[in-house]
């Protein structure tokens, strides 16, 4: 019973990473451009969603939204200004440019919210629910399952409709898609857009049970990253099965083995299946 | 690139006597600095500029010999230099073992795989009591003979790190000249094409990768030997391993003295944001530097070395 209970703690969790990721997969592979600044994104989200509520006093029914469009802008911006010349570079200019904006960021954040660990409070969304003899906290349950609708909403979007196919053609080719009147630049705009906003929403379901600090992004990005490789770059279903998967791993070996140890697995089982599989799960080669 | 003779001459020879020009012990400090970071930063070009196999792990072989410098003194009492032999040995098993299923790998997968690897090794090492877990180790606190190498002044580890130094320049440019050289890039230009060549590229990924290893190991250890003190976040933060990357990506990756050019730039821009703002935690330093290399990211793709172009191309330009 306790196994089960730990299972599904570990898929909550796991919706959420697969929420934050499914952006960064996004971005990465509709470009091939590496976001080294994600985690701090992530971090940027829990900002404002701390903000609004207490300067502005907003429920997470206006926060969430809100955190989305913060970060929509800064997707925007950040591509316009920032990817759109390094992505032309090497990989290594991509590195150099996103890991600078990640120390802009993350020190920027230091500077102006202190360093400081701060949270929303507990009663925000609160209690917690028992269901066939599990107990689940409230907020826990409502950022998963709000991640989950959100990532297979996106999946949709991308394979669905008229939208996602322009986001897609952009992706394989862009002189072909240049062609048939698609503006490339407003999709990959676009992309980083919505990447960032998922991102932000990600974000301010973290906050609701997750302590909140300048730095918070560093360990985070490296979630990201694992789960986006392990998923497949660009694909939204493969960062779902990753993000659930890793979710769970890490609630059972924190369990079974131990808290410090949770990651040692995951990156463990990240290296096996990369060796089996190069091009991560649902990946293409 | 056409370098021009008398500039690398006299970059070279600043370089070199640095400790003799100036007798701040602050400046002689960050010119032992830069030379550390030129080392690693050299030796992570061997794979990642000259292969063109961009490793994001490589604080996993720094941390190696960082870690065996301090255990061999801890354990054995033997002074830190000595524990060199055994961190580049298991630096180049360590490479192996990574090196033969992530070379399959192509693109960012293999810069995630590098980067799950160290982390892999910085979580072990964290809670492995044999090597002071999430506490670190010390070095000696007073050198018990000259074989310590514990010295106040910064100059005597300038002339060794400048040794070092020279040995990995050579060994680099007669690597380059070398049917190794041409191998490597020919797997840097796409090693699907490289194959079709006939080139063995698995094989001389895996030689580039222990060069590389080796060199990155003794870096480390040279850092401790130093410094005298490590733990899990100096020696195997992630943070490294990308300062290696950025520094070698800076000054221009696969040249033979762009990381020396890239440490040069961006070790005293860090000490002097940190002198002048303060180090510990107010994170000026880190915006100032993150800018920075943003901003030639944005404008100059090509590190300095297309700066550098640039200037060569408007002088002939002017002298015609």
């Amino acid at each position: 019973m306790i196994l089960l209970q730990v299972v599904v703690s570990g898929l909550l969790m796991g919706a959420v990473y697969a929420l934050f990721s499914s952006g960064l997969t996004l971005i990465w592979g509709m470009m091939n451009v590496v976001n080294f600044a994600h985690g701090d994104f992530v971090m940027l989200a829990m900002y404002a969603a701390f903000f609004c509520f207490t300067m502005l006093h907003l429920g997470p029914i206006f926060f969430v939204p809100g955190a989305a469009v913060v970060l929509f802008v800064l997707g925007v911006v950040v591509y316009l200004g920032l990817v759109r010349h390094v992505a032309r570079g090497p990989m290594l200019a991509q590195i150099l440019g996103t890991f600078g904006l990640a120390l802009v960021l993350r020190y920027a954040a230091f500077w102006a919210f202190s360093a400081n660990f701060v949270s929303l409070p507990d009663t925000l969304v609160g209690g917690t629910i028992d269901f066939a003899g599990l107990r689940l906290e409230a907020s826990r349950l409502i950022g998963g399952g709000l991640a989950l609708v959100i990532t297979l909403g996106m999946h949709l979007v991308l394979t669905r409709t008229m939208l996602g196919s322009r986001l897609l053609a952009v992706a394989e080719d862009r002189n072909a898609a240049m062609l048939m009147g698609i503006r490339p630049d407003r999709m990959q705009a676009l992309a980083w857009g919505v990447g960032a906003a998922s991102t932000g929403v990600a974000g301010a379901l973290i906050a609701l049970f997750f302590y909140i600090s300048p730095t918070v992004g560093e360990s985070l990005s490296l979630i990201a990253f694992v789960v986006v490789c392990l998923g497949g770059f660009g694909s939204v279903p493969g960062a779902l099965i990753a993000g659930l998967g890793i979710g769970v791993i890490e609630a059972l070996s924190a369990y079974l083995i131990g808290a410090v140890y949770q990651d040692v697995l995951v990156y463990a089982l990240f290296l096996v299946v990369l060796w089996v599989r190069p091009q991560g799960l649902l990946g293409k080669l | 690139m056409k370098l021009h003779l008398p500039t690398v001459v006299v970059g070279l020879l600043l370089v070199a006597l640095w400790p003799v020009l100036v007798h701040d012990v602050f400046l002689q400090r960050v010119g032992a600095l830069v030379l550390l970071a030129a080392i690693s930063a050299s030796a992570w070009n061997l794979v990642g500029g000259y292969a063109g196999q961009v490793s994001v792990g490589h604080v996993a072989y720094f941390g190696v010999g960082a870690y065996a410098s301090l255990v061999v003194y801890t354990h054995l009492g033997w002074p830190p230099l000595a524990g060199a032999p055994v961190g580049v040995a298991v630096s180049l098993a360590l490479a192996a073992l990574i090196g033969t299923p992530t070379f399959r790998l192509r693109g960012h997968y293999f810069s995630m795989a590098t980067i799950a690897a160290a982390e892999l090794i910085r979580i072990l090492c964290s809670n492995w009591d044999l090597v002071g877990a999430a506490v670190g180790l010390m070095g000696p606190p007073v050198p018990r003979t000259m074989w310590d190498f514990s010295f106040i002044s910064p100059v005597p580890y300038h002339y060794l790190f400048l040794a070092v130094l020279a040995v990995l320049l050579g060994v680099t440019w007669q690597m380059q000249r070398s049917r190794m050289g041409f191998y490597l890039a020919a797997i840097r230009g796409g090693d699907r094409a490289a194959r079709s060549l006939g080139v063995p590229v698995l094989r001389y990924k895996l030689y580039a990768l222990l060069l590389s290893a080796g060199f990155t190991s003794l870096a480390g250890t040279l850092y401790a030997t130093m410094v005298g003190f490590i733990d899990p976040d100096s020696g195997l933060g992630i943070l490294l391993s990308v300062k290696m990357v950025i520094v070698a990506a800076l000054g221009g990756a696969g040249t033979l003295f762009g990381p020396l050019v890239g440490a040069v730039i961006l070790v005293p821009l860090e000490e002097a944001t940190n002198a002048v703002f303060g180090g510990g935690g107010t994170g000026i330093t880190f915006i100032i530097y993150g800018a920075i290399i943003m901003l030639i990211a944005r404008f100059r793709p090509g590190g300095v070395a297309e700066i550098w172009r640039g200037v060569a191309a408007w002088r002939a330009r002017h002298a015609a």
